[in-house]
């Protein structure tokens, strides 16, 4: 098994989310993150003084998928979410050693 | 001890000389006058505070990340309203009447405005009639919400407060061709709320939805509002504003009317409330808390119209109604016309206000064709909410379609996605906060 871990654009979840449902990808987590990675930051001003923005609003989704389905749900996940933009975000793979569904107690990649 | 009292008593005789003095001009005309001047004002300023009321509203019912650019734009139109008003739009509405169609004179208050015959001063009519102006054109704000440019909002702003809202004034008020037919629109229905309605409904039309409201196959998603807390504190407000909205249009705190048309505000919000509930709560299985807060808004656009015109019973029959009107409306413009409106004005303010007016031929104590007055106030009504519908139309897209084929009427995709407070305004209603983004 392995954990993707995915920032990506707020304006692109949905449209994520409903590609990921349509590959058999039946959970998520999702959080709202806030990050930079190689975008610049912007100059605002508040009440006359200058402030600088440059953590931006991103998108987390964490899931954990069998190893064999990793590379589909990769390019799916780069396609849908890829605008050719800086800022369009990060997959990060990690290894799952094991993974417990609560309601039934199985545990390996049935249970997720 | 005893000097001291002496001299206590000596100065506050002196304090009695200038009231001595004025017991003396009072007469029981002048004590109404005064009377009626400080209920004037007294409305007029529960009607300003509408305006905090549509601000909640509008803020409520719409994402956090544009919550500050709409508080602004609320704050500018009720700003450049005020000034365009005294300047032009009060002499438009209430100027000699040129052919019944619109006013030519007394522009920036330059004269007395004799030939309106008021008991109270010309600045109380003035603030009276701004706070009035300025009620419809906040309206629009909220239906263009989220992705309107706030330099196209300012221009709107201008155009609506000089030329749209004083015509219709004129018309109806000021004594133009409907004042002759005999329309009633005591508060404004029509006036006010339906101008406004009309104008956003030709506005959010041309600006489109916001990025994410339909999908490609057309149907409607739910884009919620950040905080129903603060709508519902809004629709408390303009509740409470309503009471000088509708009684204070007596223009007289000497008139016993005041009382009832209270009393009916008071009954058509209930039972606009009331059946909005129960429509919800047996459509959608529970009962909806914006659409209930807009059925209370709803039964108050409504009313105004004929809030000094029908008995209470008529007052709750019309609440009630427009309550109902009102939910259904809205589904029809978000689910059949796709039209994008966040808080449902163009229901609330343009069908409601069309709605109460109407019902104003048919249950108008004097003149209804319920009470045997025949059918010819509820035809007078029908001409003017189509002529007013006309005209609002007419000019909003003609206004509306130049902003949008030379500056822009819409932020790009970009700043929409951000959201209106950072694109437009440098700063966030709420900094710190995780900024949701739904959708699109």
């Amino acid at each position: 098994m392995k954990k993707l871990e995915c920032v990506i654009r707020p304006a692109k979840f949905e449209e994520l989310k409903e590609a990921l449902g349509k590959s058999g990808v039946k959970g998520m987590t999702v959080t709202n993150v806030i990050g930079c990675g190689l975008q610049q930051g912007k100059t605002e001003v508040y009440r006359g003084n200058t402030y600088i923005v440059n953590l931006l609003p991103k998108v987390k989704i964490e899931i954990v998928i069998p190893n064999d389905s990793v590379d589909k749900i990769i390019d799916i996940i780069v396609e849908t979410a890829r605008t050719g933009e800086i800022g369009d975000g990060k997959i990060f793979v990690y290894d799952m050693i094991n993974a417990v569904r609560i309601r039934t107690g199985e545990s390996g990649e049935s249970a997720v | 001890m005893k000097k001291g009292l002496m001299v206590l008593l000596v100065l506050l005789s002196i304090l009695l000389i200038p009231g001595i003095a004025f017991a003396e001009g009072a007469t029981p005309e002048s004590n109404a006058i005064a009377i009626n001047t400080v209920w004037v004002l007294v409305a007029a300023f529960l009607v300003f505070f509408m305006q905090a009321g549509f601000a909640m509203v509008e803020t409520g019912f719409t994402r956090a990340k544009s919550a500050g650019n709409i508080l602004m734009k609320n704050l500018m139109d009720f700003s450049i309203g005020s000034v365009v008003f005294w300047l032009f739009g009060f002499g438009i509405m209430f100027g000699v009447s040129y052919l019944g169609l619109f006013g030519t004179t007394g522009f920036a208050v330059s004269d007395a405005f004799e030939h309106l015959g008021l008991d109270i001063p010309i600045w109380a009519f003035l603030i009276f009639q701004t706070v009035f102006a300025a009620t419809a054109a906040t309206i629009v704000s909220g239906a263009m919400a989220e992705r309107t440019k706030f330099i196209a909002y300012l221009i709107y702003s201008v155009v609506i407060i000089a030329l749209i809202y004083p015509v219709v004034g004129h018309w109806i008020w000021g004594g133009g061709w409907l004042t002759e037919r005999g329309m009633v629109d005591f508060a404004g229905s029509t006036v006010v709320h339906s101008v406004g309605g009309w104008a956003a409904l030709i506005g959010a039309f041309l600006i489109g939805p916001r990025i994410g409201k339909y999908t490609k196959e057309g149907k409607a998603n739910a884009i919620p509002g950040h905080s129903i807390t603060l709508g519902a504190l809004g629709v408390f407000i303009l509740w409470f504003g309503w009471f000088g909205f509708n009684p204070g249009s007596t223009l007289s705190g000497t008139s016993p009317d005041i009382a009832l048309i209270a009393v009916n505000t008071n009954l058509a919000a209930a039972c606009g409330a009331i059946a909005a509930m129960v429509l919800t709560w047996m459509k959608y299985k529970k009962p909806d808390v914006s659409l209930s807060l807009n059925g209370a808004l709803a039964g108050l656009v409504a009313i105004t119209a004929g809030c000094a015109s029908v008995s209470p019973l008529g007052a709750a029959a019309i609440g009630l109604l427009a309550g109902l009107l009102v939910v259904l409306s809205v589904e029809f413009f978000d689910k059949v016309l796709h039209i994008d409106d966040p808080v449902g004005a163009i229901s609330v303010h343009g069908v409601c206000g069309a709605f109460g007016t109407a019902m104003v031929g048919l249950l108008a104590l004097d003149g209804g064709l319920f009470y045997g007055g025949g059918a010819s106030l509820l035809v007078t009504q029908l001409i003017g909410i189509v002529a007013v519908f006309a005209w609002t139309a007419i000019i909003s897209l003609v206004l509306f379609g130049a902003i949008k084929y030379t500056i822009g009427l819409r932020v790009s995709t970009e700043e929409e996605n951000v959201g209106l407070d950072m694109s437009e305004h440098g700063m966030e209603a709420y900094p710190g906060f995780q900024l949701k983004s739904h959708n699109g």
